[in-house]
């Protein structure tokens, strides 16, 4: 099991990205670095622990930074400043060779738009975590049937991605992710394309994993009944601020100020009975 | 009139530039232009050599191979038939030859120039205009110094072609590698693909369409260049409409006009269709 440290990570998008650093160590906001210095901030100082083998969830609006956040873990995006901590080794040291083993052994993700090749089969995309690590097509097979079993496909393995439907689309991407047999999945808005009775399905399989495998899983979502179902633990981000990390029942009863109080209230009144 | 004073004047340079090159690197360019000769040779030896038949089989099979569909094979049948009832047979074959080792150089230049803009923003912004130059350059200006370089005859010819037609090929391949799918290739990246890897189990094969109709565009572009590249000494069909065109024998022209526009019928229609068969596999239609 693997647990994952955030430490201060800042992340400015811009060119003068050194005076919009000093302004948030100042405390100044989002609109104001924006207007002053051109930069836009994606990430101000978060500091994140993720517990390894659970479900943790990081919710947001869009624009608040959760899909930032989340390929800090890879680096798929560079943070400005601060260290990720995967194991208690850092992420930002690695050399490219380094990172690219690292981001094909110990971290695989799971993408909104699926992110399959179009070009190659279910069976194909699966399994192409393993063949980048240099398997041979013929070892690989029985690791991608496997996983395309376990996740309902079994008989579209030789299908095409277009041949497909949504949900069926992101059930090869999570077998993809599953296949490469990492510690930690990143799950980036995985079922905010779905409609909602796969997605129900989609999270009860997650739910599933997460006991059987003991996954490391950050997942990501803009929907609080999402969150509240699959999280061990929420974080919730604004504008790229952390406003509050804890478990379902905390951020439902204890909410750390007005926004999270909003976002929870709607939801306790959306499950007030309609007839009483 | 403009102002004597602002004259400026680049011939002088220019011209002392191309003559040092030829007195003291001619020996360069005559290597290369033997090479090359060779080559041009060999294609047209081969194309030359086989019986009409072995060639009708070759296009038939690449018709069929381009499209499954028996309609295009029946008709690059009768086209090609048309050419050899013409007499345009061997004229024909020494054009193609010219053409095929065009469009080869052009890929062997053109891919990978166009890989290289797509994943440098620097080298697009270098590379771009001097693409519009070589395409609306008048080919004359550098024919000339092409002759004075590397002789008459093919090999300029050759060279011409490639300056003319290898811009479309650039820009397509640099589109359709900038036009792949930002989250497959960062699916890809996010799995620890090296970037060869994504190049060329990613992003090549995603932008085969889009290259394949730059090649499409090289090979006619290739083709219009004929009549010119036979002003300085290449044979072929290009040899013979400018011989109808000097006897002002209509008739002549004519017919080997239509040899070259039967020829850039018969490789377009191929090409395309490679083009949409990988298309097709993508599933984007």
């Amino acid at each position: 099991m693997t647990d994952i440290k955030i430490r201060n990570v800042s992340k400015i998008f811009g060119g003068s990205w050194k005076a919009a650093l000093a302004m948030t160590q100042q405390g100044a906001d989002k609109g104001e670095i924006l207007a002053r210095t051109g930069c836009s901030v994606g990430l101000d100082n978060v500091s994140l622990d993720i517990p390894g083998g659970r479900i943790f969830v990081i919710m947001g609006l869009s624009g608040s930074g959760k899909s930032t956040l989340v390929r800090h873990i890879n680096r798929l995006i560079e943070p400005t400043s601060g260290e990720i901590l995967v194991d208690g080794s850092n992420v930002l040291d690695l050399k490219p060779k380094d990172l690219r083993d690292f981001r094909n052994r110990r971290v695989s993700m799971v993408f909104q738009n699926f992110g399959l090749m179009p070009h190659r089969t279910v069976l194909q995309n699966v399994v192409y975590g393993q063949r980048v690590r240099g398997l041979t097509k013929v070892d690989a097979k029985p690791i991608g049937m496997k996983w395309i079993e376990t996740v309902g496909l079994a008989g579209y393995e030789n299908k095409f991605p277009h041949q497909l439907s949504g949900g069926m689309k992101q059930r090869v991407g999570l077998a993809r992710a599953l296949a490469a047999d990492t510690d930690v999945i990143l799950m980036d808005e995985a079922f905010s394309a779905l409609d909602p009775l796969i997605r129900a399905d989609m999270q009860d399989q997650l739910l599933q994993l997460e006991k059987n495998l003991h996954k490391t899983i950050v997942f990501i979502t803009h929907d609080l009944d999402e969150a509240l179902r699959i999280g061990a633990q929420i974080a919730i981000l604004k504008d790229g601020k952390l406003v509050q990390v804890g478990t379902p029942n905390e951020i439902l009863n204890s909410p750390a100020n007005d926004y999270v109080a909003r976002f929870v209230q709607r939801r306790a009144g959306a499950g007030e009975p309609h007839h009483a | 009139m403009f102002p004597e004073a602002f004259h400026i004047s680049i011939r002088g340079p220019i011209n002392d530039f191309v003559q040092s090159l030829v007195v003291n690197y001619g020996f360069v360019f005559k290597a290369i232009s033997q090479t090359l000769l060779q080559a041009i040779l060999f294609v047209e030896w081969i194309l030359r050599g086989l019986p009409w038949w072995a060639v009708f089989l070759v296009f038939l099979a690449l018709a069929w191979a381009a499209s499954k569909k028996v309609s295009l094979v029946v008709t690059v049948a009768v086209m090609l038939f048309v050419v050899g009832a013409l007499g345009l047979w061997d004229l024909t074959m020494q054009t193609l030859a010219l053409m095929l080792i065009a469009s080869l150089i052009s890929v062997a230049i053109g891919v990978p120039m166009g890989i290289w803009l797509a994943k440098s923003e620097l080298m697009r912004r270098i590379t771009l205009p001097v693409l519009d130059v070589m395409q609306t350059m008048p080919s004359f200006v550098y024919l000339i110094p092409a002759i004075m370089l590397f002789g008459l005859g093919k090999v300029p010819a050759v060279l011409a072609t490639i300056i003319y037609a290898v811009p479309p090929l650039i820009r397509l391949t640099d589109l359709g590698i900038r036009q792949v799918d930002g989250e497959v290739v960062e699916a890809a990246t996010a799995f620890g693909g090296s970037p060869t890897q994504i190049l060329f189990g990613v992003e090549l094969p995603l932008a085969t369409p889009t290259i394949m109709a730059g090649l499409n565009q090289t090979i006619m572009m290739a083709l219009s260049m004929v009549v010119v590249a036979s002003m300085i000494g290449a044979r072929g069909l290009g040899e013979q409409v400018l011989n109808g065109i000097q006897t002002l024998d209509v008739g002549k022209g004519l017919e080997a006009g239509l040899g070259i526009v039967i020829l850039a019928i018969v490789l377009d229609r191929i090409t395309q269709g490679f083009g949409q068969m990988s298309r097709k596999e993508r599933g984007n239609d």
